[in-house]
């Protein structure tokens, strides 16, 4: 208010002394509030914002002795060798291939799932279904791959079932070959996320206004009928926005996820963006080429992500920003 | 009339099969767990023969008790358990302190500060980079590095704005009229009628501490200093079991194998969250609420 009419007058110097003034005053009186709210911005300072600066390594031989600042440019050098890299087509095809299928099935499996969820007329029941379904969300990823690991060992619970059918006669080691690796990282992330991805649509239902489900019968609708017609439509926007995201993430493979069921056995199968940048950076020490394809593949995310937003946009009148 | 009855009866079937194919959902979702559960108080060697699904077959303690011996698992259980403590109370308070000066009005420079903070949303160093930064700073083999890097999340602070922004300002300005400053504002008042949303941060960051391997197989070598997520990994992707015999004294004993000990860690490092979960449950779906609507 008082700013308001202090603009609104003419500007006497007197005036904008007083303002200079009172501004001082009020920080003064707000310097606790400004002290913590410096201690923030300072931790974003140097853990956000130093290492967006350390990205220019992409462009530079980065080495130890010359720091950041001091080693030599390169230009692109970096992306000109990894795009040249016998490894790119591997590693594209393993990172688009996981992603694209975990988007086919493992995007639109919660939405089916939290539909028919929904549908049962037991409250306590649908609570229970819940509660458990959320649970493998909360355990680690190294937790579910010893589960894996034990499920699928040779004198595991699956070689058991499929010998004692009669289905295989000989044990398979199913983390050592290549082909049952997508396979794998598909089905253990839909069943770690399946009810946790729920939520979310859970939530959109409750607020589908009871008055629609009673028109809807009156008018003779089913129980799919209604799903369909009733419950589908009312959760769209959820749906846009999440998929917005989705697309937007088809480069992030699991990285949690693959860690820890890759090995150099499945090799030729597991090896996605994520696990490369991480081999050639950590593992091998190339930092500036590491952070080069990092750097690419965030490029393509955002492009993504625009894209994404703007279909969606067009087709569906919802977006993200 | 026929109708409706016909109806009811498609409605009964409907409902039935919905509801057994939700029991599968639940069934398919617990047994994995419930097999190794079973496997770990079972006798080592016995379960090498396989086929115990539901129940053990030969009961044994013996895998509980090499973990418990195990100077190793043990000292990386410490590991867990002191960053999740240190590190969530550390974060949640730092986090929620940001918020709440973030979210006054008239805070001079407050646009700015948000606007800092969103740009972290969409854009970061990426691996390397960071990993730069944590060297730099000293924080490699430091038992640090599982707390200061992650002392403060932006997406944590708008939910926490959020929040805050719907306290009584009359609250606050009685207690400004008997001369308190904003730091015991935030302390006395603020935080104590924040406790639901503390909360739901405080389970999000612990799971995430608790979880977290790889901090641990990045940012630290000295073995002492990982944490048992860590220690699992790397028995369980670099099948190191023999490590983890080595570390058990005594060794094998006719009753304990590399897996059994395995299957118990696991159990031991899972046993808390499912513990703790169904209590906190009401809070990361109201948590989750929040963060979806303003994130």
């Amino acid at each position: 208010m008082e700013r308001k009419i202090a603009a609104g007058a003419s500007e006497l110097p007197s005036d904008r002394e007083g303002r200079s003034r009172r501004w001082w005053r009020r920080l003064l009186q707000q310097r606790h509030l400004q002290t913590m709210a410096l201690l923030g911005v300072a931790w974003m300072f140097i853990f956000n914002y130093i290492p967006m600066y350390g990205i220019i390594i992409a462009f530079k031989e980065y080495n130890i002795v010359d720091s950041i600042a001091n080693s030599p440019w390169v230009g692109l050098d970096h992306f000109r060798e990894f795009l040249q890299d016998d490894e790119l087509g591997g590693v594209i095809r393993n990172t688009l291939g996981i992603s694209l299928i975990k988007l086919l099935i493992g995007f639109p499996l919660p939405i089916v799932f939290a539909l028919f969820l929904n549908e049962l007329r037991s409250v306590r029941f649908k609570k229970t279904v819940q509660t458990i379904s959320y649970l493998p969300h909360f355990l680690s990823w190294v937790i579910l791959g010893g589960i894996l690991a034990t499920w699928l060992a040779d004198v595991g619970i699956i070689n058991n079932i499929l010998m004692a059918l009669g289905l295989i006669s000989e044990p398979i080691s199913y983390l050592a070959e290549p082909k049952y690796f997508w396979g794998i990282v598909i089905t253990s992330d839909i069943w770690k996320e399946l009810g946790w991805s729920a939520i979310i649509y859970l939530a959109a239902m409750a607020s589908v206004s009871p008055e629609q489900y009673e028109a809807a019968t009156m008018d003779g609708a089913g129980r799919f009928q209604k799903m369909f017609y009733v419950t589908l439509p009312n959760i769209r926007p959820t749906i846009a926005i999440l998929f917005i995201l989705a697309v937007s993430g088809v480069l992030n493979s699991n990285f949690d996820q693959i860690l820890v069921l890759r090995n150099s056995l499945n090799e030729s199968a597991s090896n996605v963006i994520d696990i490369y940048v991480y081999q050639t950076g950590i593992q091998q020490g190339r930092f500036s080429y590491s952070t080069a394809v990092g750097l690419l593949k965030s490029v393509i995310a955002l492009v993504l992500l625009l894209v994404a937003n703007g279909v969606t946009k067009k087709l569906n009148n919802t977006s993200l920003f | 009339m026929l109708m409706l009855k016909r109806k009811t009866r498609g409605e009964a079937i409907f409902d039935f099969l919905n509801a057994l194919g939700m029991a599968l959902i639940c069934f398919v979702t617990i047994y994995p767990i419930w097999y190794v559960l079973v496997n770990s108080f079972n006798d080592g060697t016995d379960a090498m023969r396989g086929g115990i699904y539901w129940w053990p077959r030969q009961f044994s303690l013996d895998n509980f008790g090499a973990v418990f011996r195990s100077e190793g698992i043990m000292m990386a259980m410490g590991v867990t358990v002191a960053k999740t403590l240190v590190g969530t109370v550390a974060h949640v308070f730092f986090t929620a302190m940001v918020a709440y000066a973030f979210s006054r009005r008239g805070l001079i420079g407050g646009k700015i500060y948000i606007l800092i903070g969103t740009v972290t949303l969409f854009f970061g160093g990426g691996l390397i980079p960071t990993y730069l930064l944590i060297r730099d700073l000293h924080l490699l083999d430091n038992f640090l590095v599982y707390i200061i890097p992650v002392l403060f999340s932006f997406f944590d602070l708008i939910i926490f704005m959020t929040f805050f922004r719907e306290i009584p300002e009359g609250l606050e300005e009685a207690a400004r009229i008997d001369g308190a400053n904003d730091w015991s504002i935030f302390l006395r008042i603020v935080l104590p009628v924040s406790m639901p949303v503390l909360a739901t941060i405080a389970l999000f960051h612990g799971v995430y501490q608790w979880n977290d391997y790889f901090t641990g197989m990045i940012y630290i070598n000295n073995t002492d200093l990982q944490p048992i997520q860590t220690y699992l990994y790397r028995v369980v992707a670099e099948s190191s079991s023999n490590q983890m015999m080595a570390a058990v004294p005594g060794g094998v004993t006719r009753s304990v194998t590399s897996q059994s000990i395995k299957l118990a860690t696991m159990v031991v490092t899972t046993a808390p969250i499912v513990f703790v979960y169904p209590f906190l449950q009401k809070y990361f779906v109201k948590g989750m609420m929040i963060g979806s609507i303003k994130g």
